[in-house]
């Protein structure tokens, strides 16, 4: 082990890489130790691993079924037997939010899934056309931007019917043009230069230069929005269960939890306590790691 | 003389073609959001004329209301005829109230102002202090501080914090009002004028209503209040970051102007940015609002639109939808606009 260290680290600093692939790992290596600088980011990072090991192993962590109702347990506060206390149907809280962390890994996994390659598709395509066609796509961006994202999340829930799949895709619905119009700024600088020419000089066709050339140069930048905008989607996503229109009950999503517990507030205060927690705790970590990623990925902006 | 007034007449000329173009932008915009509440209106499942007429309704009446409603007709004729209702203020009846859409609208918007605008002034007073103060003492803790803090506005559920603070503040400690605006005693004492109830308590001097309107509003004003402290406190320490790297103010510390001096003149500098985030950050409110008047019982916009959402009536879902984006929009050019007219250099 300590044989093999001190060469993998000096082939990752060597001041001359001698392969492609030992440059990227080089600039990923010096951003991961830049990374490693800012304990608040690592925070985040930490907070985000955390989440996704107990969505994994939920079962397990867990103390009680989070389904199983004991009604001679209702409205207990916290104890020995259950930590965060126990619901108006005698429901373990603590199990309720260590299971509530996967129906909110669902959430911004597919949100980030569909509006991920929308926004890039998009957005490239926009920037890299240019004349009619970004001016049809950056209008439809705008209007989708001229209303505030709950408000417009709201509308298409009302439409959709609520449910959690609906909110993912009113989320969705109301992400990508975000996405889209970053990717179109980023395609705009990369359009111009000589490399882009060279290959299209060499008869690349339009799409090759966008799925070689365009989109990656666009992925460092998206990956960092990304990241920050999971924090407004998980709450956007709480606000929709809250109101009834996300998860329905007896899912243990969070805001739906909050929702419940809201007719429970005046002297059973760990009933909003716990799930809000869990709430400002996941969507805070994907801000600071967010913030640390922009730092390493995106130099500028500091 | 003759080259000075050409050369004004085609200024007046730019003027006028760049007036045209932002007017075809603006108009563009309007049709479009129109184009996507009317979308959305379609989209949706439930039939327009069996939430109107009941299931009830025998095939005769259905389809004499179906004609009536306009879906025989096709689509963009459909949107043309929304366009036209949309353009003469018919927004369809609430079906919970049984009032139009409109009145209803007028009648709750006063209370969301009064909060949202409250909440603003919480936010400068909070935000940009802390920005300032954060660019003046950078990577120092007030800066950490004011980062951390930053964030945490932007990660907090505003619904949580207000159930919250009702639980703490109201139940424990009974320091504010519970939820609605004023206490069930003096609910309709004051005269209506402005529908704002801390101005129409101050007009009718009845100091003990106002004191009862002001605990209650103070909650969920600064809640309200979290993400805007957040969003101003990160531009501002931006803003005098950008400022205080400048060479005016190295000329003014060699000149021998003390710290408080330099951060005054660096200040002034930056008041035009500043106008026009906090006016787009007014929109920001308007959205925000729609949660934190749930959880306070607060009569405004958001908790009309909520109970609207939960009744299935979408012509008061996309009437407000509608209203919002046309406000954001408003905003936005006020704020360009502002730029344009206050700042010097836009000339």
């Amino acid at each position: 082990m300590s044989a093999v260290r001190p060469t993998l680290r000096a082939w990752l600093t060597a001041d001359e890489a001698q392969s492609a692939t030992q440059a990227t790992l080089q600039g990923l290596w010096l951003g991961w130790l830049r990374f490693l600088r800012n304990p608040l980011a690592v925070a985040g990072l930490a907070v985000v691993v955390l989440l996704l090991l107990v969505a994994l192993f939920a079962p397990w962590i867990a103390s009680h079924d989070p389904y199983e109702q004991d009604l001679a347990q209702r409205l207990k506060p916290p104890s020995a037997a259950h930590w965060f206390g126990t619901d108006q149907v005698g429901r373990d809280n603590y199990s309720r939010v260590v299971y509530g962390s996967r129906v909110t890994l669902y959430i911004v996994f597919l949100v980030a899934v569909i509006v991920g390659p929308i926004g890039l598709l998009i957005g490239t395509i926009a920037g890299y056309a240019g004349g009619k066609v970004d001016a049809v796509l950056m209008r439809v961006t705008d209007i989708f931007l001229a209303f505030p994202g709950l408000v417009l999340a709201l509308a298409f829930v009302a439409a959709l019917g609520p449910g959690l799949v609906n909110a993912v895709i009113a989320i969705a619905l109301t992400h990508w043009p975000g996405f889209a119009r970053l990717a179109r700024a980023e395609t705009m600088i990369v359009r111009s230069s000589d490399f882009i020419a060279a290959s299209r000089i060499q008869g690349a066709s339009a799409a090759r230069i966008l799925a070689r050339h365009v989109i990656p140069m666009c992925i460092p930048s998206v990956i960092v929005r990304m990241t920050l905008s999971m924090a407004g989607v998980i709450l956007t996503a709480a606000g929709l269960g809250f109101l009834g229109l996300g998860a329905q009950p007896p899912s243990p999503e969070w805001g739906a939890m909050l929702s419940s517990g809201r007719r429970f507030l005046i002297g059973y205060w760990w009933m909003p306590t716990f799930p809000g927690l869990a709430i400002m705790i996941v969507s805070l970590a994907f801000n600071l790691l967010g913030d640390g990623l922009r730092d390493v990925l995106d130099p500028k902006s500091e | 003389m003759t080259t000075i007034r050409a050369s004004r007449s085609a200024e007046a000329r730019g003027h006028a073609a760049s007036f045209a173009r932002l007017a075809g932008t603006v108009a563009i915009t309007l049709v479009g959001l129109a184009a996507l509440t009317f979308f959305i209106g379609r989209v949706m499942p439930i039939d327009p004329v069996i939430a109107l007429i009941g299931e009830q309704a025998d095939q005769q009446t259905y389809k004499a209301v179906y004609a009536q409603l306009g879906l025989d007709k096709p689509l963009p004729v459909q949107f043309l005829y929304y366009l036209r209702d949309i353009a003469t203020g018919n927004f369809g009846v609430a079906i919970s109230t049984g009032h139009p859409v409109i009145e209803d609208i007028r009648r709750v918007f006063p209370a969301t102002v009064e909060l949202a605008t409250l909440a603003l002034i919480g936010g400068v007073l909070f935000g940009v202090p802390l920005g300032v103060a954060a660019a003046v003492w950078r990577g120092r803790v007030v800066d950490h501080v004011t980062r951390f803090l930053g964030l945490a506005g932007y990660s907090v559920p505003h619904f949580w914090l207000g159930l919250m603070a009702l639980v703490v503040f109201y139940a424990w400690l009974g320091w504010i009002g519970g939820t609605g605006r004023v206490s069930l005693a003096n609910t309709d004492i004051v005269p209506h004028v402005t529908g704002m109830i801390l101005v129409d308590s101050i007009l009718d001097r009845n100091w003990g209503v106002f004191r009862d309107a002001l605990r209650h509003i103070v909650m969920p004003a600064l809640i309200l209040a979290t993400t805007t402290t957040a969003y101003l406190s990160r531009l501002t320490r931006s803003f005098m970051l950008e400022q205080l790297g400048q060479e005016y103010v190295t000329t003014a510390r060699i000149k021998g102007l003390s710290e408080w001096q330099v951060t005054m003149h660096a200040f002034r500098n930056i008041g035009v940015q500043l106008l026009t985030v906090i006016v787009l950050a007014y929109g920001g409110l308007l959205d925000g609002a729609v949660l934190t008047e749930t959880v306070f019982g607060w009569p405004g916009f958001g908790q009309y639109l909520t109970s609207g959402l939960l009744a299935g009536d979408m012509n008061v879902v996309l009437t407000c939808t509608l209203l919002v984006g046309v406000i954001f929009l408003v905003l936005n050019l006020a704020s360009d606009a502002l730029y344009r007219v206050l700042d010097p250099r836009t000339r």
